[in-house]
C-alpha cells in the first residue's frame, strides 16, 4: 500500500485538497456577495485567457497562462459591470452574455490553432486530469524527505500549494475590509475602504485559483468548489470565521472522498477501471451541500 | 444655503466660517443619469451641534449625506472636514447608514459588527485586545444592546438593529457623527434611546447630523435645520429657520401629505 | 462555399439543420426574453448543464436494452428529465434555505455536471460505449448527423416556437406587470413553470446544436442584445427573436462549411456580434450615446453653477468650470466675469429665482417636477405663468 499509494494517488489527493480549498476560501466571500456565479463566469474565461496567452507565446508556460487567465478574468469582470451598468441590465443577464461568448472565443480559437502538440483541448479544460499526476520516483513515505525524489513530483502540487498560500495570505490581509464591505458597503466606503478595488482585488485572487486548479483538474471542479462548500458551512454557522473554517474543511473532505471513490469506486463495485475523479469530487460535494441544505442547524431563511 | 441668501464674498472671512464648521460642502451635485439628485449644493453644519437634514421624499438627503462622506462620487462640488479635504479627515467621521442598505443575512454576531468600528483604527492586521472587546462591550450597554452581543445580526428588530449601528459608530470614537434616516422603522423605546445617545455627544462637544423626516420632532431634538429640495431652500437655527414659510418652499404641495402621513404613522 | 450554405445549397441535411437552428435561435431569443424580464437568465446555465447526467444514463439505459443507444430522442427525453430534476433542485434550495438563487444555480450546474461527467466516463468503460459520440453534447456537432436526427430537430424546434407564440400572451404579461397579471387572475406560480417548461424544452432541442455549455448564451444574448433598441415590451420580444433567429442560420450555415468546428461556439460568436453593435450603437442606451450624453450633462452642470457663482460674486473653486466658462467666453482668465458672463449670470439666477417660486407653490405643482436644475423655465410655464411668478419675485412678501 505505502509505496504506491504515495507514487500513484498521494500527489493527486494532495492537489485535490489544495484546489478544493483555494477555491472554497474565496468563494465563502463570492457567495455572501451574491457573486456566486463570478465564479461560474471566471472559470469559463480561463480557457480563452490561457489559449491567448498560449498562442501569443507559443509556450504552455505557469508564467504566461497565469497571466493570461488572470487578464481574462478581470476582462470579464469589467465587461460584465459595464454592460450591467451601461445597458442597466442585471448582473446575472451580463453574466450570461460576456462568459459564453468568450468561451466560444476560446474553443474556437482552440480548435483553429496548432495545439495538437501540447496540452491543451477543451475536454481537458473542463475535467483535467487528475489522475495522471502521479509521482514516478516515489518508493514510499521515506521519499518525502529525499529531496532527489521529491524533485520530481508532479510541477502542479508546488504550483497549487502556493497559490493557496497566496489565497490564504490575502484573506488574511484583507480580512477586515473584505468583511465590512461584503456586510455594508456604504458603511465600508464611509470608512474609506475603497470597495470597488477591493472587489476586483477578491475577483482576481479567484481567478488565480481557478488558473492554478484549471491545469491539474479542469473548470468544473472549481466552480464546484468555490460555491458548494461555502454554501453548505453558510448553513452550519452564523459566524463568517467559522463558516471559512467550516468550508475548507468540507472542501477537503469532498476532495479526498471524491478522489477515493472515483478511484476505488468502481472496484468495490466489481466493476474496473476508474471514474473522473474530478466529477466525483464535485458530485460528493454536491453531497455534501444536500446533507447541510437538509440538517445544517441554520438552513432555514431568515424571514 | 444657496442662492437665496446674500453671500458673504470676502474670502477670508468665509474660509475662517469653514474652519470652524465641522462640515462644509460646496457647489456640490450629484446625478443619477440625467437628472440632479442634489444640485449645487452649499452647507456648513456646525461643529458641536445637532443639525437635522430635512425634505420631502426624493429631495436628494442621502444623497448629500452620501456625496459628504465621499461614498457617491459628485458631478460637481468640493467637501471639507474641519477645513480639511476630507480624505484626510476620515477618522474622525462616523457614518450609520440606512439600514435598508446592509446584508442582513450576513454571519456576523452583533459584538463582530460593533468591533467593524474599530477597523480604521486596528488597521489591517492590529491585534484585538480585550480592551477592545470591552470598549466594543461598553458602546453596546450605551444604547442599551449589551444583553444581545452574541445574537446574529440578522435575529434583531429594526430598532435594535439601529441601536447596534449607533454602537457601531460610537465605537469609532469619532468628532461627527452622520447618520441616515436614524428613526425609520424604529419602536419608540429605541428612538428615545438613540436620541439620548446623540444628545448627549452633543454635550460633549460631537458633531451630529441626520437625515429626519419626522417634521414634528425636528424642534425638539435638533439644534439647527437644513431644508432641501435638490437644493437647499434654507438652512440654520431651528429657530429662526424651521418657519412655516420655509416648510411651504421645500415641501411645495406636498407639505400637507408629508404631515398627514405622520398623523396616520403617529396615529 | 459560405455563401452556398447561407443559401441552403449543401444538401438536405444541412439545410435542415440550418433551417432547425434558426426556429431554435428564434424560439430561444422569445423564451430568453420572458426569462431575462424575470431577472432569471441564469436559471436556464443550471437548466442546461443539468442536463449531462440524463444524457449518460438514458444511454445507458438504451444500451442495457440492447440499443445502440444513439436515438438523439432518447437522448434528450434523458436530458430533460435530469434538466428538470437540476430546476427542481434549484428551486428547493433559494425556497427552502438560506441560499440565494444564484448560489442554488450554481451549486446545482455544478454538481450535476460532475455527475454527468462521471457517468460519461463510465460509458468510456463500456464496450459500446467508446464510440458513443456524447461529448458532442458538450458543444454542440451538426456535423454529419443523420436525416432522421436532423428532421427531428427541425419539427422540435418548430414545435418549441410554436408553443412559445402560443404562451406568449401571459408570459408577456408575467415579465412585464407581474402585479397587473395576478390582478387578472393569473397565477405567476404557474406562469413561471410554464415559462420554466419552454425554456427546458428549448435547452433540451438546442442540446445536440448548441451544446450543453453555451445554449444559455441563445436564450440571454438576443433578450439583451434587444434591451438596448427598445423600451416597449413587443419589440424586445421581436428584436430577441430576430437576433436569435439569424445567430441560429448563420451560425449552421458557417458550421456546415466548418465541420471540424463545433457548432455552439460559431452560433454563440454571431449572437455576440449582434450583441456588440447593440452595446456600442444603440441610440438610447448604446456606448456611445451614453458616453456622449454624459459629457454634454457634466458640462452643462459646471456651466451652470459657474454662472449662478459668478451672479452671487462667489469664486468658482473648481477647475473645469473654470476652463469651461474661459473657453465660453464667460469669464477672463482671472475669474472676472466678461459683458457676455454678467449677461448670461444674470439669466441663470433669474431663472433660478423663477424656479424656487415655481416649486415652492402648489398652483405649479406639475410644472414643477420637471425641475432639473439646468432647464431654463420658459419651456414649461406660458407667459402668463411667467408674469405672475415675476410679480411674486418683485413683492417683498416673496418666500425665501
Amino acid at each position: 500500500m505505502g509505496a504506491e499509494f504515495v507514487a500513484l494517488s498521494l500527489p493527486s489527493m494532495l492537489i485535490g485538497i489544495c484546489v478544493a480549498v483555494a477555491c472554497a476560501l474565496p468563494g465563502n466571500f463570492l457567495l455572501l456577495r451574491r457573486q456566486a456565479l463570478i465564479g461560474d463566469a471566471i472559470s469559463h474565461v480561463v480557457l480563452p485567457g490561457i489559449v491567448v496567452a498560449f498562442l501569443l507565446t507559443g509556450l504552455v508556460a505557469t508564467g504566461p497562462m497565469l497571466v493570461g487567465a488572470a487578464a481574462a478574468a478581470v476582462l470579464a469582470v469589467v465587461a460584465i459591470e459595464a454592460i450591467r451598468r451601461l445597458g442597466r441590465i442585471e448582473a446575472g443577464a451580463a453574466m450570461g452574455v460576456v462568459f459564453t461568448a468568450m468561451f466560444a472565443g476560446g474553443v474556437l480559437l482552440l480548435e483553429q490553432s496548432d495545439t495538437s502538440n501540447v496540452h491543451l483541448d477543451v475536454e481537458h479544460a473542463l475535467f483535467g486530469n487528475l489522475e495522471s499526476l502521479i509521482w514516478l520516483d516515489a518508493t514510499g513515505w521515506r521519499s518525502l524527505l529525499d529531496l532527489d525524489a521529491l524533485a520530481t513530483i508532479p510541477v502542479e502540487l508546488p504550483r497549487m500549494a502556493v497559490a493557496l498560500i497566496v489565497i490564504c495570505a490575502f484573506l488574511y490581509v484583507f480580512w477586515r475590509p473584505l468583511s465590512v464591505s461584503t456586510f455594508d458597503e456604504g458603511y465600508a466606503q464611509g470608512l474609506g475602504i475603497a470597495t470597488a478595488p477591493l472587489g476586483l482585488a477578491l475577483v482576481v485572487i479567484s481567478a488565480i485559483a481557478a488558473v492554478a486548479a484549471f491545469d491539474a483538474v479542469g473548470s468544473i471542479i472549481v466552480i464546484a468548489m468555490f460555491i458548494c462548500p461555502p454554501a453548505a458551512a453558510r448553513m452550519v454557522t452564523n459566524r463568517l470565521g467559522h463558516q471559512v473554517a467550516w468550508s475548507a474543511a468540507f472542501a477537503a473532505l469532498a476532495a479526498i472522498i471524491g478522489y477515493v471513490l472515483a478511484g476505488y469506486g468502481p472496484l468495490w463495485l466489481g466493476a474496473y477501471g476508474s471514474v473522473s475523479a474530478a466529477g466525483m469530487i464535485a458530485t460528493v460535494s454536491g453531497v455534501i451541500l444536500a446533507i447541510a441544505a437538509l440538517a445544517g442547524p441554520h438552513r432555514a431563511p431568515t424571514a | 444655503m444657496s442662492i437665496s441668501v446674500v453671500k458673504n464674498s470676502n474670502l477670508d472671512a468665509d474660509r475662517a466660517i469653514r474652519t470652524a464648521s465641522a462640515l462644509s460642502v460646496r457647489g456640490l451635485t450629484v446625478s443619477y443619469g440625467q437628472t440632479p439628485a442634489i444640485f449645487s449644493v452649499d452647507m456648513t453644519v456646525r461643529t458641536g451641534a445637532m443639525t437635522a437634514i430635512v425634505g420631502p421624499n426624493g429631495a436628494g438627503k442621502s444623497t448629500l449625506l452620501k456625496a459628504a462622506l465621499g461614498v457617491v462620487k459628485p458631478l460637481a462640488g468640493t467637501v471639507s472636514v474641519f477645513g480639511q479635504p476630507l480624505a484626510r479627515m476620515r477618522d474622525r467621521i462616523a457614518y450609520v447608514p440606512q439600514r435598508a442598505s446592509v446584508d442582513w443575512d450576513f454571519p456576523t454576531r452583533v459584538i463582530d459588527v460593533v468591533m467593524m468600528g474599530m477597523y480604521r483604527k486596528l488597521g489591517l492586521l492590529g491585534r484585538i485586545r480585550a480592551s477592545h472587546r470591552a470598549q466594543a462591550m461598553a458602546c453596546l450597554d450605551r444604547v442599551g444592546m449589551s444583553d444581545f452581543a452574541t445574537r446574529q445580526i440578522g435575529q434583531l428588530s429594526g430598532g435594535q438593529q439601529q441601536r447596534v449601528f449607533l454602537a457601531r459608530a460610537l465605537a469609532q470614537d469619532a468628532d461627527i457623527y452622520v447618520l441616515d434616516e436614524p428613526f425609520a422603522g424604529v419602536d419608540a423605546a429605541t428612538e428615545k434611546a438613540i436620541i439620548a445617545v446623540l444628545k448627549e455627544l452633543r454635550d460633549t462637544g460631537r458633531t451630529v447630523v441626520a437625515v429626519h423626516h419626522d417634521l414634528t420632532t425636528v424642534p425638539d431634538y435638533f439644534d439647527d435645520v437644513v431644508l432641501l429640495n435638490t437644493q437647499i431652500v434654507a438652512a440654520g437655527l431651528v429657530s429662526k429657520t424651521f418657519t412655516e414659510q420655509n416648510l411651504q418652499a421645500t415641501y411645495g404641495g406636498r407639505l400637507a401629505t408629508a404631515r398627514a402621513d405622520l398623523e396616520s404613522t403617529a396615529g | 462555399m459560405l455563401a452556398d450554405a447561407l443559401l441552403l445549397q449543401l444538401g438536405y441535411n444541412a439545410t435542415l439543420v440550418t433551417l432547425g437552428a434558426c426556429l431554435l435561435g428564434i424560439a430561444a431569443g422569445v423564451a430568453g426574453t420572458f426569462l431575462f424580464l424575470r431577472k432569471r437568465a441564469l436559471v436556464s446555465d443550471a437548466i442546461s448543464h443539468a442536463t449531462l447526467p440524463g444524457v449518460g444514463l438514458a444511454f445507458i439505459v438504451m444500451v442495457s436494452f440492447g440499443g445502440d443507444g444513439r436515438s438523439l430522442f432518447g437522448l434528450l427525453l434523458g436530458a430533460g428529465v435530469s434538466a428538470a430534476v437540476g430546476l427542481l433542485c434549484v428551486h428547493w434550495l433559494a425556497t427552502r434555505t438560506r441560499l440565494g438563487e444564484d448560489a442554488a444555480i450554481g451549486a446545482i450546474l455544478s454538481v450535476f455536471f460532475g455527475l454527468g461527467i462521471v457517468i460519461l466516463t463510465i460509458i468510456q468503460t463500456m464496450n459500446s460505449g467508446r464510440q458513443a459520440g456524447l461529448e458532442g453534447f458538450l458543444l454542440g456537432s451538426t456535423a454529419g448527423m443523420l436525416r432522421s436526427d436532423a428532421l427531428l430537430l427541425a419539427i422540435a424546434a418548430a414545435a418549441v416556437l410554436a408553443l412559445v407564440m402560443l404562451l406568449r400572451r401571459p408570459l408577456e404579461l408575467a415579465a412585464f406587470d407581474p402585479g397587473y397579471a395576478e390582478a387578472a387572475g393569473w397565477s405567476l406560480a404557474r406562469i413561471d413553470l410554464a415559462m420554466m417548461g419552454i425554456v427546458l424544452v428549448v435547452t433540451v432541442v438546442g442540446l445536440k446544436v448548441v451544446g450543453l455549455i453555451l445554449i444559455v448564451a441563445l436564450l440571454i444574448v438576443p433578450a439583451v442584445s434587444a434591451r438596448f433598441w427598445t423600451d416597449r415590451s413587443d419589440r424586445v420580444v421581436l428584436i430577441a427573436g430576430i437576433v436569435g433567429g439569424v445567430s441560429g442560420y448563420v451560425g449552421a450555415a458557417v458550421s456546415a462549411v466548418a465541420p471540424a468546428l463545433p457548432t455552439g461556439p460559431i452560433i454563440v460568436l454571431v449572437g455576440f456580434a449582434l450583441f456588440l453593435v447593440s452595446l456600442l450603437f444603440s441610440p438610447g442606451r448604446g456606448v456611445l450615446a451614453s458616453v456622449l450624453t454624459h459629457w454634454r450633462y457634466q458640462r452643462r452642470v459646471h456651466m451652470r453653477q459657474g454662472l449662478l457663482a459668478l451672479a452671487q460674486g462667489q469664486p468658482i473653486y473648481e477647475k473645469l468650470t473654470h476652463r469651461l466658462m474661459y473657453r465660453a467666453g464667460l469669464i477672463l482668465p482671472d475669474g472676472v466675469a466678461t459683458g457676455d458672463g454678467q449677461a448670461a449670470a444674470s439669466k441663470a439666477l433669474l431663472d433660478e429665482t423663477r424656479w424656487s417660486i415655481v416649486r415652492a407653490d402648489q398652483s405649479f405643482a406639475a410644472a414643477a417636477t420637471r425641475y432639473d436644475g439646468l432647464t431654463a423655465i420658459e419651456e414649461f410655464l406660458t407667459k402668463d405663468q411667467l408674469r405672475e411668478v415675476d410679480r411674486r419675485i418683485a413683492a417683498p412678501q416673496a418666500v425665501l
